[in-house]
């Protein structure tokens, strides 16, 4: 496994480092954005319907209070999920099994939400809660191991579980025991009222979907910081993701940190699932997950794997999300787009000389400066 | 250095020992669960049929009474299973494994037929079928491999061919949207060869990154463009060639000699890059700069060049595999259509331990499991469809796990090469 060099980059901090956390981020979306633009034009709309977009993209994501909270709603399963890939990220591993495991961990935590009855809603909410992350810890574990014990590749193997998961949940769908009473159709049972997140907002305006599950992920960012640089445990993960071999020769069994690495990733994935059940969709239906795992991805990487880098780049991503649903229904234009700009993100972000390229100037000024 | 390379080959004598050992009692475990499993209070013959009312010559159907073929095949396996166990050896250790293979297969095969019917032939034509996107793939992966670059993005590639594919075929025909296809995957090839050999981006990240954008890209234009303009979703297919005679032998001819240029095409392309790689002196310079890239600079080769021309040649066969998808099969493109394939195709590239040849065999592997699910969802046995759906991503995990045989990838494979370095 070859280390991701801008994790490396990061880790010394003067002030080329600094472009390269903030600068390089901000033009990287900047860049992304022009290429979304050019992309527009070239399908036949004209230059005032490319504004109209962007400034509909805009609102959806800040305009109101109301669109803030959408913000943060759709920014809280991204920064979980994105803490999970940054973490395998720190320890070398490329999980790209984040949708799997935020579909295996919502289907559990549907199942535990509308299964058990008679709880109080504390007791329920986290018993929801921590078996749908177990659920996405135990998922993820299974590509954790077959990469330690038989040097399977984790992408592959991530995107096959990605795929079987799909096929697991479709199949669990139609089951009597989870399927909605009455219906033909793939869709889950509601959870009970006992293990739904409460909403933070609902004093203003019902309509606001921020949930409790938010401050979780703000938590998990702490916690997930702490273990990094605060534990032997994130220190053995830095070390095997920095140098496999001279972690080895220090006495660091690599296969064990390989596997825990995933299944922690995993248990911040199926943690994503479970919030985004219990917080805003109540039920499990085909493709509930929508993607989070993937562009889950992007954050990580815009988040240089750093637990605030994440919370950040979510936010961002979240804001992506709500801005580009409004986009959809104010200027018309596909949501597809910000799955666009998305890749185009990464891409600048793993190739800043690619940016430097395409910009010069910008960089020459800022060293003199 | 010694001292590794012996505990290497003490760990290889080792595993043998035991794998004789464990495969003996694999076997054992699969005859147990053949005999419980599926033979246990099973009546009625299974029927496969062979020919279809139209062909020419017409075969009687193959009738195999369902619990005595079960019965015999589990026996045969736990004979070679305990003779394995005790005797600790054994002549032929891959032929009772592929015995065993064909005999498990047959007999879950007889299984679900049993008191129904089921067109051999037709599978055996769909497996072809389905092999060659993900053979297309796997040779893809193949070129750009041996140059020691990971390519993760030839599913989008593949997506971008049947996008490409579709679009061209449905204004200019068949052809010239094959062609179409074909630059198009060698573009994104051009754009994976320049993130990853000028730019040294990460080459999974680079590849990722290619997925999501063409992801989003066709999924974007399908609704911007293709709905809005059907017509421009609307490709000719191409239809099958017929051989004269070859075609109308009875299993054969549906088999091997009624499929359309994309099976043909395929073969050729096989042949032509393994001469390619093996017996030409590009070939020879290709793999050098796949295993040790300091080494072939310092003979004077353009490792830079020869690792952007080889991964755009894969970037071309990759989108050859996507027209499949449109051209060679339904005519219409559909968001996200491709389905795995492209991953699945870098499973059969590791199965196939590298090689253009290995590549089709382990596709053909792939193929059966596609072929298979699909027919098996008509035959409505008690397994769930999405379960049987599941059937080649879960031999594509056995088969990177190395739980079949294990290959060395070429050696400089994942590392960007820094000339002044």
């Amino acid at each position: 496994m070859t280390p991701l060099n801008l994790i490396k980059e990061s880790i010394i901090i003067d002030k080329t480092t600094l472009d390269k956390v903030l600068l390089l981020p901000l033009l990287a979306i900047f860049l992304s954005l022009i290429a979304g633009a050019i992309l527009l034009l070239l399908t036949g709309e004209t230059f005032f319907s490319v504004l109209i977009t962007y400034k509909a993209l805009f609102y959806g994501a800040f305009g109101s209070i109301n669109a803030v909270s959408e913000t943060l709603t759709a920014a809280t399963p991204l920064i979980l999920a994105g803490l999970g890939i940054a973490l395998g990220f720190r320890a070398g591993l490329f999980n790209i099994g984040a949708e799997g495991q935020i579909i295996i961990g919502g289907l559990v935590t549907t199942i535990v939400g509308f299964s058990v009855t008679e709880l109080s809603p504390i007791i329920h909410i986290s018993l929801a809660l921590i078996s749908g992350a177990l659920a996405g810890a135990i998922y993820a574990f299974i590509a954790g191991w077959l990469k330690a014990y038989t040097g399977a590749h984790e992408v592959i193997s991530t995107i096959m579980l990605n795929l079987i998961a799909l096929r697991l949940l479709d199949f669990f769908l139609r089951t009597p025991f989870v399927q909605k009473e009455g219906r033909n159709d793939p869709i889950s049972k509601s959870i009970m009222d006992t293990s739904a997140l409460p909403r933070l907002l609902e004093t203003i305006d019902p309509q606001m979907r921020l949930h409790l599950g938010f401050v979780l992920a703000l938590v998990m960012v702490l916690v997930v910081h702490w273990i990094l640089f605060y534990t032997t445990l994130g220190f053995e993960f830095r070390a095997t993701g920095a140098n496999s071999d001279a972690a080895k020769y220090a006495g660091i069994r690599a296969p064990i940190i390989i596997v825990l690495a995933m299944a922690l990733a995993g248990l911040l994935a199926g943690f994503a699932g479970a919030i985004q059940i219990t917080g805003v969709l109540g039920r499990a239906t085909p493709g509930f997950s929508s993607g989070i795992g993937f562009d889950a991805i992007a954050v990580a990487l815009l988040g240089r794997a750093h637990p605030i880098g994440v919370l950040f780049s979510g936010l961002l991503f979240g804001a992506l999300v709500a801005g580009g649903r409004q986009m959809q229904v104010t200027a018309g234009v596909s949501i597809d787009l910000i799955t666009i700009i998305q890749s185009l993100i990464i891409i600048f972000i793993a190739a800043p000389m690619l940016v430097q390229n395409v910009i010069p100037w910008i960089f020459k000024s800022s060293k003199k400066t | 250095m010694i001292f590794s390379k012996r505990t290497q080959l003490l760990g290889v004598l080792n595993q043998s020992k035991i794998n004789y050992r464990k495969t003996g009692i694999f076997l054992i475990v699969i005859a147990i669960l053949l005999y419980f499993g599926l033979g246990a209070g099973l009546e009625g013959y299974s029927t496969f049929k062979l020919s279809r009312p139209r062909d020419p010559f017409v075969l009687p159907n193959l009738i195999i009474p369902a619990e005595s073929y079960i019965y015999i095949s589990s026996i045969l396996i736990a004979f070679f299973g305990v003779r394995l166990l005790f005797r600790k050896e054994s002549s032929y250790p891959k032929l009772i494994i592929a015995i065993t293979v064909f005999l498990s297969i047959s007999a879950f095969l007889v299984w679900s037929a049993s008191g129904k019917s089921l067109s051999l032939t037709g599978m055996l034509q769909a497996t072809i079928v389905r092999a060659i996107p993900i053979a297309l793939a796997a040779l893809a992966g193949v070129l750009s491999e041996r140059v020691a670059v990971i390519n993760i993005g030839i599913e989008g590639m593949l997506l971008a061919g049947a996008f490409v594919g579709a679009v061209g075929g449905s204004l200019f025909g068949g052809f010239i949207g094959l062609v179409f296809a074909i630059i198009t995957g060698g573009l994104f090839g051009l754009m994976l060869a320049i993130l990853v050999v000028t730019y040294k981006v990460d080459q999974i990240i680079a590849g990722v990154a290619i997925n999501i954008f063409v992801l989003g890209l066709t999924s974007f234009l399908t609704t911007h463009l293709l709905k809005v303009h059907p017509t421009l979703n609307d490709a000719p297919v191409f239809r099958p060639i017929h051989f004269p005679l070859l075609s109308d032998l009875p299993i054969l001819g549906p088999t091997l000699f009624q499929h359309n240029i994309f099976i043909y095409g395929t073969l050729v392309i096989i042949i032509l890059s393994t001469y390619y790689l093996f017996h030409t002196a590009n070939g020879l310079r290709a793999r050098a700069v796949g295993e040790h890239p300091k080494a072939a600079d310092t003979l004077g080769l353009n490792v830079y060049k020869i690792r952007y021309t080889n991964v755009i040649l894969g970037g071309m066969v990759a989108g050859l595999g996507g027209a499949w998808f449109t051209l060679g099969s339904v005519g219409r493109f559909d968001e996200g259509m491709t389905g795995g394939r492209g991953f699945i195709g870098l499973a059969a590239m590791i199965f196939g331990r590298w090689h253009p040849v290995g590549a089709l065999l382990a596709a053909l592997v792939f193929g059966f499991a596609d072929s298979l699910q699909q027919k098996l969802a008509i035959l409505q046995t008690p397994i769930p469809s999405e379960f049987l759906a599941m059937a080649p991503y879960l031999v594509t995990i056995v088969v990177v796990a190395g739980l079949i045989g294990k290959a060395r990838p070429p050696a400089a494979i994942g590392k960007p090469y820094n000339r002044d370095r």
